[in-house]
């Protein structure tokens, strides 16, 4: 599991390393960075608070250059904090990067439509980039041991505020961007940050 | 909020290569990962706990980093022994904890707590820069060093952007809340981290295009060679060697 977990992301980050050349390595490396930064923004729901995961978000950014990106982030995250060891990971960067890349097929060509439907594919893609995660997760517990098929619906029911917090913050997110610096965001040719260079 | 505790130290393992703990690391912690047998995975705990101990490392901060896993590891110890079906253990009143379910949760904790503690010890004591030009001269792919090495050198800037952002919202009186204004805040406040990210990231760029930057990223560290080097790489072989073959004793006593 993790072995095929590992592969596999690193099947995934040799096509999003194929896809940035290294005019926008600085770029890659830069949003990665926010990336894991947006991560360490908790939000308030109820008592508790939750982490900001933004992988719907990245994937709508970045494209397939998302895993890199996010490979990129779990490492730090691991050197930082600790969090998972080496052995996860490849299974950690399918998790959260696969959805994105997902998302990103899904909803971006929603994006050239109008407003209402912007809210509604960005909070789709950000619900959508969690609600797959935790999917992947529960594949991957299941892979492992069938037995774990409560442990993989509780993963999933767990992880629906997160999805609906995820959704909104993506969606308002979008609407942001649109506003401020559309560039950012893919236009309808599915083509990421073409234009953010010439721009000026 | 961002640090690096474990990267400068004096002791044996903070001076051995971060090529070889790096390779040893992500050696040792596959072996661990895929053993069952209980005979292996508590030598790994033994040893991750004496390379641990190797790094003298504040053992009060190593104890604190390990907390974050033992909180998921005591929820596995909640589900597990109670959903797993199998031979019962035992009950406790109409709950019944099953044997299999238990040694799951054992075999897991076990892994989890000795990888984490190799991971500590053996790649956290250099820092994120060593590392990543470690990584350059084991072969990793060069994009993958820059794209690391660019990110580290921006989440310090983007960590004070995002505290900038916050400082400013809570200046004009923003109390977070289960309410969707706050949610509208946090992500407007994403969004222009976003921004100025993509913006700085323009300016990075051309700042390195002006600098002459023609798609290499040069590594200019320097691992000079030592003996200990070489002795930690033999001691680490043959701990590997012992680990794989505690979990294969059983073939092996088949064999003979």
């Amino acid at each position: 599991m993790l072995i095929s977990g590992a592969v596999l992301a690193a099947a995934g980050t040799a096509v999003g390393l194929k896809k940035i050349d290294y005019d926008r390595i600085a770029r890659v490396g830069i949003l990665s960075a926010s990336f894991f930064v947006a991560s360490l923004i908790h939000v308030p729901i109820g008592p508790a608070s939750i982490h900001l995961i933004m992988n719907g978000l990245v994937g709508l950014l970045l494209g397939w250059a998302a895993f890199p990106a996010i490979l990129v982030a779990l490492l730090m995250q691991g050197v930082f904090f600790q969090y998972g060891g080496i052995t996860t990971l490849g299974v950690n960067t399918m998790i959260m990067a696969l959805p994105a890349v997902i998302c990103y097929h899904l909803f971006a060509p929603l994006l050239a439509k109008g407003r209402k439907a912007v809210l509604a594919a960005a909070f789709g893609c950000g619900f959508c980039a969690v609600l797959l995660g935790a999917v992947i997760v529960g594949l991957a517990l299941m892979f492992t041991e069938e037995k774990f098929l409560e442990v993989a619906t509780l993963v999933v029911t767990a992880h629906l505020p997160v999805m609906i917090i995820e959704g909104l913050i993506t969606a308002f997110t979008v609407v942001f961007l649109q506003k401020v610096q559309p560039s950012m965001l893919p236009t309808f040719d599915g083509s990421p940050q073409k234009t953010a260079n010439s721009q000026k | 909020m961002i640090d690096e505790p474990f990267a400068h130290g004096s002791s044996i393992i903070h001076r051995i290569d971060p090529r070889f703990k790096a390779v040893f690391a992500g050696a040792l912690s596959v072996a661990t990962a895929v053993s069952y047998r209980f005979e292996a995975l508590f030598f790994a705990l033994g040893l991750s706990l004496l390379l641990v101990i190797a790094a003298r490392l504040a053992m009060g901060l190593v104890i604190k980093k390990l907390m974050v896993v033992v909180g998921f590891l005591l929820l596995l110890w909640l589900v597990l022994p109670l959903t797993f079906e199998g031979e019962v253990f035992t009950r406790i009143g109409p709950v019944k904890i099953t044997r299999p379910g238990l040694i799951l949760s054992a075999q897991i904790t076990l892994k989890s707590l000795s990888i984490l503690m190799m991971f500590i010890a053996l790649v956290t004591t250099a820092s994120l820069v060593t590392l990543g030009h470690a990584m350059d001269r084991l072969g990793i792919p060069a994009k993958i060093v820059h794209l690391l090495l660019m990110s580290y050198r921006y989440i310090f800037v983007i960590e004070q952007e995002y505290r900038r952002l916050s400082r400013a919202a809570a200046v004009r009186g923003f109390t977070p809340g289960t309410n969707l204004h706050t949610y509208r805040t946090y992500a407007y406040l994403v969004g222009m981290i976003f921004v100025r990210a993509a913006e700085r990231a323009d300016q990075v760029y051309k700042a390195m295009r002006c600098r002459g930057f023609n798609g290499r990223f040069y590594c200019l560290a320097e691992f000079p060679a030592h003996r200990r080097n070489w002795i930690f790489a033999g001691l680490m072989t043959i701990s590997l060697a012992v680990l794989v073959l505690l979990e294969f004793t059983n073939a092996a006593q088949v064999l003979t």
